[in-house]
């Protein structure tokens, strides 16, 4: 497969904004405002080295706004984007090699994230010193904290582990 | 009878379904919503046959010993359970109050558990976190049961609930009221999520600001295809209807204003006159302590069962005791 995936919405000045990558990762159709929450579930911050690119707020054919994530040198698993449905569900995930993007999918809703979300119930096991990792199980409209039950449907980016 | 297997994510049912010794097949009990019908009945089964006939088992558990972990005070659950092993045959080991204990140091609750796990074949908790009893079954092998997890879970009261409801009313074509506090009252959460597995039709009756939490009203009505729910603000409306009252005690430090709890807590407190209207057959259970939710004068009508519940603690965790120490000394030769 073979895609200028800088270009697939239309705007042909996005490479002004954001540079193409070599070899790596693009997360594009992040809603607006959410990149950072993205790089943030990705456990990605920069201190390993790796080049990263976010695009903030791009205007998108398919949202008025979007951000756009690359992150250069690393491809990312099913595994670890599905993750990204969460707070990204609309996200398509492409993977460059050479310029040419070699892979393209959408995030799936996985049924369980682990060591991604704290529990924001006070009284919740996991937010002692336990030595116990967070656990929650994605409900079609949130989440569910593995040991206390707390459903969480709102403001979940809030409670990326960092 | 299904048979089918299932698991949860965290592995804390091994499989669900009689099997042909229609033995209850989980290793630890958490909370209600992990048992099945079957397994409902495989213990208040087991735990009426203990009650007909208690001297059968006792001796049962000679050489067990189960270790009782509170962390919270608790009287009656602690005593209960206690006088339940000892008249299995059994012995008890218990962590004592928490000011004397490794607690008191800084221990985890996961470490508490794994070197008392070493001392019991059995563990009984209670702890103030919801989520811990789910937490602690993870890092040990021997049963471990729920005696309480914070707002969470007391799957051992609602057994004993169930096997009182099923004493004087029937668990099938059930019509229960459950009121007062309903938003903090985890008995009550239990034992809604255990009744989703017959036939009822629940009335839960509070003032509004002490009603069901959504999430579990949202559990119910996903667990709960043969159940129906129904929330009122007062008791008589429905009261007529009733096979089954259960009472739970307003608290007063929920209202930060001792007038409004008075004159709410009133209008959720039963005496003979509320009762007027009941069927003549309606059981009025409170899982107790009780303040002036009852009037004593019920005590002596043919409706209270609230002492008897408190008793059914007894028969109901030998029972469970039984079936969980049973299991766990076959080992994993089971499958």
């Amino acid at each position: 497969m073979s895609d200028d995936h800088d270009h697939h919405d239309g705007h042909d000045d996005h490479e002004l904004r954001v540079s193409k990558i070599r070899s790596g990762t693009v997360i594009d159709h992040v809603r607006g405002g959410q990149a950072l929450n993205v790089l943030a579930i990705l456990g990605i911050d920069g201190s390993d080295g790796e080049e990263v690119s976010v695009g903030m707020n791009v205007p998108s054919d398919r949202f008025a706004r979007k951000d756009i994530v690359k992150v250069e040198g690393r491809e990312l698993s099913q595994d670890e984007v599905d993750v990204l449905s969460l707070i990204a569900p609309d996200a398509t995930i492409n993977i460059v090699r050479d310029y040419d993007v070699i892979e393209k999918h959408r995030v799936e809703r996985p049924d369980l994230v682990e060591e991604v979300l704290s529990c924001p119930n006070t009284g919740c096991i996991t937010t002692g010193d336990e030595p116990v990792s967070s656990r929650f199980e994605v409900l079609d409209d949130g989440v569910r904290c593995g040991y206390c039950e707390t459903i969480v449907r709102d403001g979940i980016p809030s409670l990326i582990d960092t | 009878m299904s048979h089918s297997l299932s698991a949860t994510q965290n592995g804390e049912i091994q499989g669900l379904g009689k099997s042909q010794h229609e033995r209850m097949r989980h290793d630890h009990l958490i909370t209600s919503k992990q048992l099945s019908r079957a397994d409902i009945e495989t213990v208040l089964d087991r735990a009426a046959e203990i009650d007909a006939d208690p001297s059968a088992v006792a001796d049962r558990h000679a050489n067990s010993v189960l270790g009782l972990l509170f962390f919270e005070p608790s009287t009656r659950t602690k005593m209960s359970f206690e006088t339940a092993m000892k008249r299995l045959g059994g012995s008890v080991i218990d962590m004592g109050s928490i000011e004397s204990s490794s607690v008191k140091k800084g221990e985890t609750l996961a470490d508490t558990v794994r070197v008392t796990e070493g001392y019991a074949d059995a563990l009984v908790l209670r702890h103030p976190k919801q989520g811990s009893a789910t937490m602690a079954s993870e890092f040990v092998d021997v049963p471990l049961l729920n005696a309480g997890d914070g707002a969470g879970h007391h799957p051992t009261q609602t057994l004993l609930d169930l096997y009182t409801i099923r004493e004087n009313a029937g668990l099938d074509d059930l019509t229960i009221g459950i009121m007062g506090d309903l938003k903090y009252g985890r008995t009550v959460h239990s034992l809604s999520y255990a009744l989703t597995n017959f036939d009822t039709r629940q009335h839960f009756i509070s003032p509004e600001s002490l009603q069901l939490p959504r999430d579990v009203v949202y559990d119910l009505h996903q667990q709960g295809e043969r159940t129906q729910i129904r929330e009122h603000d007062s008791l008589e409306e429905i009261l007529p209807s009733l096979d089954v009252l259960y009472v739970t005690r307003i608290q007063r430090e929920r209202f930060p204003d001792e007038n409004e709890y008075q004159k709410i807590a009133g209008e959720y407190q039963i005496d003979l006159e509320t009762l007027e209207d009941a069927r003549d057959e309606l059981t009025v259970m409170h899982p107790l302590p009780r303040v002036d939710e009852i009037a004593p004068e019920i005590d002596d009508t043919d409706h209270a069962a609230y002492f008897e519940q408190a008793h059914n603690g007894i028969p109901v965790r030998m029972a469970l005791l039984d079936l969980l120490l049973e299991n766990h000394t076959r080992g994993d030769t089971d499958e």
